[in-house]
């Protein structure tokens, strides 16, 4: 029977490669998809899932503000030890029984790497934010793991420099530059 | 030298010595514009603009990559022959002007008219397996050896497919005169040579693209397997040649399936060699396209669609024109 298909598959074969000229001959005359860097830049749609440096997410009534609650799980979290946050203690509110920070009252110690969710946290108040980004791996722990979602990627694709001290960020000073110029508003945490 | 002198030489003498200089010039222009669309295409086919930045569009990026290769330094790898490994460029460069002198690009425009043209072209371009045989050899280079090994096996074995559908048109038409070839063909697409013999210029198509180690079948080359097969150790203008003589090779093949099987200079309205350069750009722009589209040919595909498909097919092509001639006749 071979004797039979075989020509039949041989034709099919040819044709197929009729269909794949096709292909490419149409690709060739569709619009290009690549920009031409130095003189365009791509849209703002475009950077959608760009995973830059992390940058701190502002609440909905103040964008300046952001939304941490300076729990410190991130910088705990961090492979590369690359974040710095400060925070002091806030005043405790009476009606909220929080969870205890050191768990010494629960019959199962809690895990080192878990925060409460804000509305169960001891009020902190942020008062620095450091990255340095040069040690960063963009693992993406940090926003994953965030109880208050205050973190995300930034879409910075340009960002460059030829010194250390260009990746290393005060990320509360950005997020205040950012409100100020009507950049990114709080909202979505991470894609 | 006076000008009685210059009288006395042969005028079939002095044709020659200007045309082979002329068509080294064209050898040379058609190097530079075909890396170009080669480039472009390949951009253009993914989407992306190819060169863009020496000149307008990239239209001098050619010369800007012929004075890199220029400028740089001629190595010789340490323990290669170094004389094999240099003859190697010459000898896949020097015999391309002589295998374009046969092609007739227009009613009266050839270098020579002999009435072996479609031999002496066939037999000029066997000397490429020589020149990537002894390139492969002269580099001390397993993968230059490994790709002079598997472009002499390819060569050979495409040669034979090759020769029996060119021989299918030279007996239609008996003679191996390209000029008569060519000139025995009408105007109009069906007045050709490939509406009387399709299989046949498929056939030639495909071992020709195979001849001139063009992808599907570059795996002489194959980058990912072999670095860059025979052209491995060559740096500089020695790189350079090889691509100038894989180009003219393009050519060459383009020219001869012009004037075989679509007519040569012949065309509706207004023939002359336009409409052969146009029949000859279009054949290698489907080439270029056809490198940009199929993927590699594994080694013993290579080796069985010519030995179980376009051999036989030619065998039995050419039987049936020759019953057909000897019928008719």
């Amino acid at each position: 029977m071979a004797i039979l298909t075989a020509p039949v598959q041989a034709l099919a074969a040819v044709w197929s490669m009729v269909v794949g000229l096709r292909v490419t001959i149409t690709n060739f005359f569709k619009p290009q998809e690549t920009i031409h860097y130095p003189r365009q830049e791509v849209p703002p749609s475009h950077l959608d899932s760009f995973r830059g440096h992390i940058e701190l997410v502002g609440t909905d009534e103040d964008p300046a503000k952001a939304r941490c609650i300076g729990c410190g799980l991130c910088a705990e979290l961090c492979p590369s030890f690359c974040l710095k946050v400060v925070a002091e203690d806030l005043p405790a509110d009476p009606t909220v029984s929080y969870e205890s920070h050191n768990g010494a009252d629960q019959l199962m110690p809690r895990p080192k790497f878990k925060a409460p969710p804000p509305s169960q946290a001891q009020p902190r108040k942020l008062l620095s934010y450091h990255l340095v980004y040069h040690t960063c791996s963009l693992c993406g722990l940090c926003v994953q793991n965030c109880p208050a979602g205050s973190l995300r990627f930034s879409h910075d694709v340009y960002l460059a420099g030829a010194s250390r001290g260009r990746f290393e960020f005060d990320l509360m000073e950005r997020l205040r530059g950012q409100a100020a110029h009507g950049g990114p508003k709080g909202g979505k945490a991470h894609a | 030298m006076n000008g009685s002198s210059l009288a006395a030489v042969a005028p079939e003498l002095l044709r020659l010595g200007v045309g082979l200089l002329a068509l080294v010039g064209f050898i040379a222009a058609n190097g530079m514009l075909l890396l170009y669309v080669e480039r472009k295409v390949a951009g253009h086919v993914q989407r992306r603009p190819g060169p863009f930045e020496v000149g307008p569009h990239g239209l001098l990026q050619a010369f800007a990559d012929a004075g890199k290769l220029v400028g740089k330094q001629l190595a010789t790898p340490a323990g290669a022959d170094g004389l094999l490994f240099w003859a190697a460029p010459l000898m896949a460069f020097m015999p391309v002007p002589l295998m374009f002198i046969a092609i007739p690009f227009g009613e009266n425009l050839f270098g020579l008219q002999t009435n072996l043209g479609l031999v002496l072209i066939l037999s000029f371009a066997g000397f490429n397996v020589l020149a990537l045989c002894l390139a492969g050899w002269g580099s001390n280079n397993k993968w230059s050896l490994l790709g002079a090994a598997r472009a002499v096996s390819q060569a050979v074995a495409y040669e034979i497919p090759l020769l029996l559908s060119v021989l299918a048109v030279a007996l239609m038409c008996g003679s191996l005169d390209l000029r008569q070839l060519a000139g025995s063909q009408g105007g109009w697409p069906w007045q050709w040579n490939v509406a009387v013999q399709p299989l046949a210029f498929f056939i030639y198509f495909v071992c020709a693209v195979a001849e001139t180690n063009r992808a599907p079948f570059d795996l002489a080359e194959a980058e990912s397997e072999l670095t860059a097969g025979v052209h491995t150790e060559y740096s500089g203008m020695g790189n350079g040649i090889f691509f100038l003589a894989e180009y003219a090779n393009m050519i060459v093949v383009g020219c001869v399936a012009t004037a075989l099987f679509l007519g040569g200079s012949q065309g509706p309205f207004a023939p002359g060699p336009w409409w052969f350069l146009a029949k000859m750009y279009l054949l290698v722009t489907l080439v270029i396209f056809m490198r940009w589209t199929y993927p590699r040919v594994r080694f013993d595909q290579l080796l069985n669609l010519n030995w179980r498909w376009l051999m036989p097919l030619a065998l039995v092509n050419l039987l049936a024109t020759a019953l057909a001639v000897k019928l008719a006749g």
